[in-house]
């Protein structure tokens, strides 16, 4: 049994491309062209140049051991939060914008929720001087002024999307109409494991350089490749995705994928997809997503934007009906407390949505000798007016 | 024989409409197809509201999620349509996408559809392979026929591929675009319309997205079966409401 894709672009029963015939061309030219120019000797000296030399990788492997004397076990972070941009998200653009090339396509679209996606998608197609709009919620634009600033520095237009809830799921919406009415030159960066094949095994190979790193670091430190817990916070699921990738199959290692609660799973106001969602199709997908019982979508809600996001990857929709990993939702608060516990006792300020893996740490009891890695996903300098606000500081 | 075959045998140009169920208000399902039929209209396709529809412009997203907030559902859907055959004989399509109707489940769907007297389905987010492989004997059992599109930017061997397994007509997408974005055809669309023509499909082809007058109609079915429209009558709905549909169709089709 395997827990990673299978040829026909599913995860067990979750993933495929359920897309209009309007996608059909775009998407079936990169199903067949992606890991053909993955494996190409040139592509993969580039990527791993550039995360080399411009997003600054390997990442360190921290131990954290205040942290770990708090709670009696062995925990590392993987500093993701150290990455160019702040966070894992670069990995990803690095990779598309390579295929982007490759590909012929001049032109790149991209959505983004908190806008970590949105500047690392404006990132790489600066440096490539390539043409780049990203779509993004009108009420997005409102709470996340500094990057949408950072975006259009690095010479972005940023296009509202008006429709719906006006939040990350309808500015994936407007990313996809684009496509629609631009199918010859433009490519969709999807910032996400989410989307239709091959969209989400494409962003988990690219975010797998994690995992891979993890193996070696821990190798160096600990004589093993193999920790006994991996950690990692999921919206659509790309930084989980590449914590968890090379140890998919390794059951020995355990996975815990941490949801975002909201107010509370009860509390009409949440994100997670675990334990609210149904199988359904959302983006191009077959997976489980939070919806009516008619088969409406519905509006999640998260403190961290990043984890507002009614669905979930259809990696992770697998693991989790398979019992392979463990989900776990965790509140606001509870994220926020373990946010402002990481940057006391480590120095270490993380993003909302990291917050929300460390939070586990106070809920599950691990033993004295086990190997905990936490993903630190990113770095808290986007989400310092919420910590102000929350803590009053 | 299905009255989607049957109208497709006419020897004259087809104008169908579609409308999102539930817009301009959550009663008018109706009468808007019964005003639909008496004013000339060949075919219908019912849209079964989404909160996320991919493949639509504003105008469609705006009455979908407006129906909605009218409280449409499949299920209320089906319940205003089970005495539409006492009243209405054109053929009735219902166009949704995938996921509503398989929370609804996909067979109960169309067993349902099937009573009611709905001739056709098009979804446009359920792909090929999947329907060929899961759905398509449970569509034939009801005796529903599913449309597929083809776009400019669709292979031939995929336009014959779509042929092959198509048994009605094929939804042929003007121009790369979403829907209701279109401003009259000019020569790309037009060669594109010729090329299709040229291919002497065995289904023939339906016109839909940028039709929004007599002209553009022309233009589509002068070499396609018939043309759909969408965006345009919604905006007519939203500005005369359903009273005076006949003068929708009438500026359509014989440009008064």
């Amino acid at each position: 049994m395997t827990y990673n894709i299978n040829d026909k672009g599913y995860y067990g029963e979750f993933g495929g491309a359920y897309i209009p015939e309007m996608l059909y061309p775009n998407v079936e030219e990169l199903r067949q062209n992606y890991l053909k120019i993955m494996a190409e000797p040139s592509f993969k000296k580039e990527f791993d140049q550039l995360l080399k030399d411009y997003v600054g990788r390997p990442s360190p492997l921290y131990f954290a051991k205040r942290l770990s004397n708090k709670y009696n076990t062995k925990i590392y972070l993987k500093r993701e939060d150290l990455n160019h941009t702040g966070a894992h998200k670069v990995n990803n653009t690095i990779g598309q914008i390579l295929m982007a090339k490759r590909l012929g396509k001049t032109r790149i679209i991209a959505e983004t929720g908190a806008g970590q996606h949105g500047v690392a998608t404006a990132t790489v197609c600066a440096l490539m001087g390539m043409q780049c709009i990203v779509y993004m919620g009108e009420i997005d634009i409102a709470r996340q002024a500094p990057n949408v600033a950072r975006m259009k520095m690095l010479g972005t237009e940023v296009r509202p999307a008006l429709s719906g809830s006006r939040t990350l799921k309808d500015a994936t919406n407007e990313a996809i109409r684009d496509w629609i009415n631009n199918p010859v030159d433009t490519h969709y960066i999807i910032g996400s494991v989410v989307g239709p094949h091959p969209y989400p095994d494409m962003v988990a190979r690219f975010q797998s350089v994690v995992s891979e790193e993890i193996q070696w670091q821990l190798k160096d430190k600990e004589g093993t490749t193999k920790p006994n817990y991996v950690i990692a916070c999921v919206g659509g699921g790309s930084n989980a995705a590449g914590a968890f990738y090379h140890y998919l199959d390794d059951t020995e290692v355990n996975l815990i994928a941490v949801e975002a609660a909201g107010k509370g799973i009860d509390s009409g106001e949440s994100a997670a997809t675990s334990a609210l969602g149904r199988e359904g199709i959302i983006h191009g997908s077959k997976t489980l997503l939070m919806q009516t019982n008619d088969g409406q979508i519905t509006e999640p809600y998260s403190i961290s934007a990043g984890l507002d996001y009614p669905g979930v990857g259809p990696m992770h929709a697998h693991l989790y009906t398979s019992g392979r990993a463990e989900f776990i939702s965790i509140t606001d608060d509870e994220a926020m407390t373990a946010g402002l516990e990481l940057s006391q006792l480590e120095g270490i300020i993380p993003a909302i949505e990291s917050s929300h893996a460390f939070a586990v740490l106070a809920q599950k009891k691990f033993q004295p000798e086990d190997i905990v890695i936490m993903n630190l996903s990113g770095r808290g300098d986007k989400d310092l007016q919420n910590y102000i606000d929350y803590f009053k500081l | 024989m299905n009255r989607i075959n049957k109208k497709l045998q006419e020897d004259k140009k087809l104008l169908s409409i579609y409308f999102s169920a539930g817009y301009p208000t959550l009663n008018d399902t109706v009468s808007i197809i019964q005003n639909l039929e008496k004013s000339g209209v060949d075919m219908i396709e019912i849209g079964l509201p989404f909160s996320d529809p991919l493949a639509d412009g504003p105008t469609i997203q705006a009455s979908s999620t407006q129906a909605l907030k009218n409280g449409m559902t499949t299920e209320i859907l089906f319940n205003q349509l089970k005495d539409i055959r006492k009243t209405v004989s054109i053929p009735l399509i219902i166009m949704g996408y995938f996921n509503p109707i398989l929370q609804y489940g996909v067979e109960a769907f169309c067993k349902t559809c099937k009573e009611i007297g709905i001739d056709g389905l098009i979804i446009p987010d359920l792909p090929i392979d999947v329907y060929n492989e899961q759905y398509k004997s449970t569509f034939e059992t009801y005796g529903l026929i599913n449309v597929f599109l083809i776009t400019p930017q669709t292979s031939v061997e995929r336009i014959n591929f779509i042929d092959s397994i198509s048994n009605g007509f094929i939804y042929m997408v003007s121009s790369a675009s979403v829907t209701g974005s279109s401003s009259g055809f000019g020569e790309t669309q037009t060669s594109y319309f010729k090329r299709i023509a040229g291919m002497n499909l065995k289904n023939p082809q339906i016109v839909g997205f940028g039709i929004s007058n007599h002209e553009t109609f022309s233009q589509a079915t002068q070499y396609a079966k018939g043309a759909i429209i969408g965006s345009a009558f919604i905006t007519f709905l939203s500005n005369h409401g359903i009273k005076d549909i006949s003068k929708f169709t009438q500026a359509i089709l014989n440009n008064i």
